[in-house]
């Protein structure tokens, strides 16, 4: 008998998404106790799997097709916390448009399933099924406000572009499994040795599919189209808590199956992340939109993440979870602000409507200068941080190239997230905007400002528990 | 362990900076925000002058030292101060109320955030001076740059946009690199701490190209030729209170960055190097005098002339003599009065007139004497007249230079004498000669808090020209040592 103790997060979850699509069928205006419900039941998804996973170094069940590690459970939780956050912070916005439906809830509540399927999967096939399920929940989200064009263009664009890259990886995964002879990872790794030519074929269509899902350079066209048309708080949700799950599949894909084909993969993955350090910085100069100019920094931010991935050792996994763990922290903080933009059931996204900010909200301002400083990677920010760790671990396997390259590219984007700090300090005010936000919303913006200017007094827990995880 | 006195020096300004946002933000005056901030800084300064009182002359160990682990196996936060540390920091707490001061008429909106601003401000700057790991340093020299950019774009003036951009983006790509030759050093010898680095030293096959790593960001900060256009921008936009602190003390950052870090970590590379520096150095001297002479804004003139001393300042440092190093600490201590002065003195004008034109004034001396006296003294400073604490710093400079290589040390002589010109020239157009401009007849002489800062920094100029002993003393064993350091080093590898 397996250990389904081990599961139990994912069986969890599963159920509530069941008794939520029947409540809210059967019983009318539920939205309100859906949502409450859905925002429980991940409060108890979170509990169990810090119960029963997080004290487990690794095991696997099922004949070795899920791992339950040290990593699969720290990203569990993070995307639980994540999910948790945006959807709590997400009414005052849906209700404005007429959005707060049950669909949006048990949406963030399957994809997030599919995300820890993927988080844990040790097989080709367990990742692609959590992978297409989290996929197919948030095309939905994306056309989430279907009477806006844009949205609907979001979805569609999203749909395409994603389907093609499942497509490209499913080809990838045959042709592993063609050279292998098995979907499980362990003995992939086993099997695979780097002589087989063809075999370089199947690793570079994964990575291509893995990297349009994480939305690296070159693989990026569709981030900023959808990041724009999706309803704001579904755009914080894209930010954050997909690309959690696609870290760790990356991280697993490269380092457990493939290990052994490094010579054939760490060029492309340095080459991927310097595009997208590049890219990110200097298409973002241009911007007006500040979710584009967000979807645009999230990918330079990914061209970080990528760096510590690409060293191949534990030190640089471990900064790569670091980073993403203060890089979703910040996101966070900086869509709480995006949120407080209304007036009057009117929400603003242009970077001009933050023109002198600082004068009739202080704090507002205030906040908004500390994370975009951090998201610049200006010490003592926690942003310097995130970017310190990954450049450490450059730098102990002698990559001077990728860290220098690395590092100059801050400062092309610390030009734009200045642009906004001067358009919020320096420029003439508007017109003030509402104050009465929900409590959750102040509370999120709080507790992540919070954490990124305070971060550098205490640096150690995050390193603990991150230090654990050793993939290699 | 002892009572943490370097840590309370940090942090006090933060305390205070808390206050502030936590009172009221009032428009116009704000009385109590400025208290605020004057209290605690004066009190910060009571500090560093028991420091200094307390501090042990004859050694060249570190002193006050605090060791805490900050990251496990990685990084200790670790501060302490040798003989040349302790006199930025005096000058930083000296500089700092002064500010504080004399903010009353150059800050017309938002003097509670300003002052919060300088408080911070004035806790990063102590920081770099006390820091004794790389990281920390790192962190400290950095996150100064926020404080410096607000104010600067807040505050300033027409340009202070373009002015702030330039900046920050120009002193961040400097530090950049350096944070990459930091994390090296960590990979090469397994440490950041500065005091185990001195022991152990650094791989000679290593050093020349962390040494140019360190020497980007420093070179850029100073600011040496030809990376210091970001300079009279930046002095020019930024309110009074700002350009003193940037001439006083941030430029000082870099200075003794290189004493600290470059001379110290890297013995071998600083020898293969100087040549460079000294190239570098002759041209800012000649080259920034020269378009000093050319300047029709008075700021921007003295911010030309802030290029031409940090040139000395750097020159200084790399003949590697006790008497070069020596003067260049002097010379960062005087310039940091004198162009914190000077600056206060064009503010005082701009504040009245509206105007940094030296074409607007003439004719000050009549109608505003004690003004122009207390001008004169700082232009005759600037200009290292024998008397003032100018006069030391470059003598002893020109001393070393002229023991090293004595061409170097005629040209920059000859900087000396362009420094006479264009400092003299400029005094000269404003306060003397006939009084054309009208609106001159109905300015008035310098208030009571301009005269009391004007005074307090006239007093020191004036005091180490004549007595410059306590300083001397002060520095003069760590020198020795770093110089004797420096030596066995070379003489090993």
């Amino acid at each position: 008998m397996e250990n389904l103790n081990l599961i139990l997060p994912e069986i969890f979850i599963s159920l509530s998404i069941m008794f939520l699509l029947i409540l809210g069928v059967f019983k009318k205006d539920s939205s309100k106790i859906t949502v409450n419900l859905s925002l429980f039941a991940i409060l108890i998804t979170t509990i169990i799997t810090i119960n029963e996973t997080f004290s487990v170094n690794r095991e696997t069940i099922f004949n070795g097709s899920i791992v339950i590690d040290q990593m699969s459970s720290l990203m569990k939780i993070i995307t639980l916390i994540g999910g948790f956050l945006v959807l709590v912070i997400s009414s005052t916005y849906l209700k404005t448009f007429k959005l707060y439906n049950i669909e949006y809830p048990i949406l963030i509540l399957s994809s997030i399933l599919g995300m820890m399927v993927m988080i844990s999967s040790n097989d080709l096939i367990v990742f692609y099924m959590g992978l297409e399920l989290q996929s197919l929940a948030l095309y939905v989200l994306a056309t989430y406000n279907r009477d806006q064009l844009k949205s609907s263009e979001a979805g569609l664009k999203y749909f395409v572009l994603s389907a093609l890259s499942s497509g490209l990886l499913l080809y990838g995964c045959s042709l592993v499994y063609g050279f292998s002879g098995s979907t499980n990872f362990d003995i992939i790794s086993n099997q695979l040795n780097s002589n087989e030519y063809v075999l370089t074929f199947g690793i570079v269509f994964i990575l291509v599919g893995l990297a349009f899902k994480i939305s690296a350079v070159p693989f990026h066209m569709w981030a900023p189209d959808v990041y724009e048309g999706s309803p704001t708080t579904v755009t914080l949700f894209f930010t954050i808590v997909p690309k959690i799950a696609a870290l760790t599949v990356f991280i697993r894909f490269l380092y457990v199956p493939f290990l052994n084909l490094i010579d054939q993969w760490q060029m492309i993955i340095i080459f991927l992340s310097i595009s997208s350090m590049i890219f990110g910085a200097v298409a973002a100069i241009g911007q007006t939109n500040i979710k584009r100019l967000i979807a645009y920094s999230s990918i330079s931010h990914i061209g970080y993440t990528l760096a510590g991935l690409a060293t191949a050792t534990n030190e640089g996994i471990q900064s790569s979870i670091i980073y993403i763990s203060i890089y979703v922290v910040m996101n966070l903080a900086l869509f709480s602000c995006l949120l407080m933009l209304r007036r009057k059931d009117q929400y603003y996204e242009d970077i001009d409507d933050l023109s002198g900010l600082s004068k009739n909200h202080p704090l507002l301002s205030l906040c908004l200068l500390l994370i975009l400083f951090s998201l610049a990677g200006i010490p003592p920010l926690a942003g310097f941080f995130a970017k310190f760790y990954v450049f450490k671990a450059v730098l102990e396997q002698s990559m001077y190239f990728l860290a220098i390259v690395g590092l100059l590219s801050t400062v092309v984007a610390a030009f734009y997230y200045l642009r906004i700090i001067k358009i919020i300090y320096f420029d003439k005010e508007k017109d003030k905007y509402d104050t009465d936000h929900s409590l959750w919303l102040k509370f999120s913006l709080t507790v992540s400002t919070i954490l990124i200017l305070f971060y550098f007094i205490f640096p150690s827990p995050l390193i603990d528990v991150v230090s654990r995880i050793n993939i290699i | 362990m002892n009572f943490p006195i370097l840590s309370s020096l940090i942090l006090l300004p933060i305390v205070g900076a808390l206050f502030l946002f936590f009172t009221k933000d009032k428009e116009g005056n704000n009385l109590t925000a400025k208290y605020v901030a004057l209290f605690t800084t004066i009190v910060n300064f009571l500090i560093s002058i028991y420091l200094w009182i307390a501090f042990e002359q004859s050694t060249s160990s570190f002193q006050f030292i605090e060791d805490r682990i900050w990251i496990e196996g990685f990084i200790n936060y670790k501060v302490g101060i040798d003989g040349i540390s302790i006199l930025f920091i005096i000058l930083t707490t000296f500089i700092t109320p002064l500010c504080v001061i004399s903010v009353n008429n150059s800050v017309k909106n938002r003097l509670r955030d300003f002052l919060i601003a300088i408080l911070i401000m004035e806790s990063f700057m102590i920081g770099v001076f006390c820091a004794l790991d790389l990281v920390v340093f790192y962190l400290f020299f950095e996150a100064g740059l926020i404080p410096m950019f607000l104010i600067i774009g807040i505050w300033g003036g027409t340009r202070r946009v373009y002015s702030a951009f330039k900046f920050f983006l120009y002193t961040l790509l400097g530090s950049v690199l350096m944070l990459v030759a930091i994390i090296s050093i960590y990979w090469i010898t397994g440490t950041t701490d500065v005091v185990k680095l001195y022991e152990i030293g650094i791989d000679v096959k290593y050093q020349n190209l962390l040494w140019l790593a360190f020497f980007s960001s420093f070179a850029v900060k100073t600011p040496m030729w030809p990376v210091h256009t970001w300079l009279p921008d930046a002095h020019v936009e930024a309110p009074t209170a700002g350009s003193v602190l940037l001439a006083a003390i941030l430029l000082k950052m870099a200075g003794y960055g290189f004493i600290r870090f470059s001379l110290g970590l890297f013995p071998v590379a600083s020898e293969t190097f100087t040549p460079l520096v000294y190239v570098l150095s002759v041209i800012a001297i000649i080259f920034t005098s020269l378009i000093a002479l050319m300047q029709e804004d008075m700021k921007k003139l003295i911010a030309y002339s802030s290029v031409a001393h940090m040139g000395f300042v750097t020159l200084g440092i790399f003949t590697l003599q006790q008497q070069g190093i020596e003067g260049s600490i002097i010379q960062m201590i005087s310039h940091g009065l004198v162009s914190a002065a000077l600056f206060l003195t064009v503010g005082v004008v701009y504040d009245r007139m509206h105007s940094r034109l030296i074409s607007t004034y003439g004719g000050l001396v009549s109608v505003i004497p004690k003004y122009s006296i207390l001008f004169m003294i700082f232009a005759l400073a600037s200009l290292g007249l024998p008397g003032t604490s100018g006069f030391i710093g470059e003598f002893l400079i020109l001393m070393g230079a002229f023991k090293d290589n004595f061409l170097v040390a005629v040209i920059a002589s000859l900087g000396v004498i362009l420094g006479a010109a264009y400092m003299l020239w400029l005094y000269k157009r404003v306060v003397f000669g006939k009084l054309i401009n009208e609106d001159l007849k109905k300015i008035v002489d310098l208030n009571r808090s301009e005269y009391f800062v004007l005074s307090c920094l006239a007093a020191p100029i004036l005091f180490y020209g004549f007595y410059p002993d306590p300083l001397i003393n002060t520095i003069e064993v760590s020198v020795t040592d770093l110089i004797s350091m420096h030596e066995t080093n070379l003489a090993s590898k």
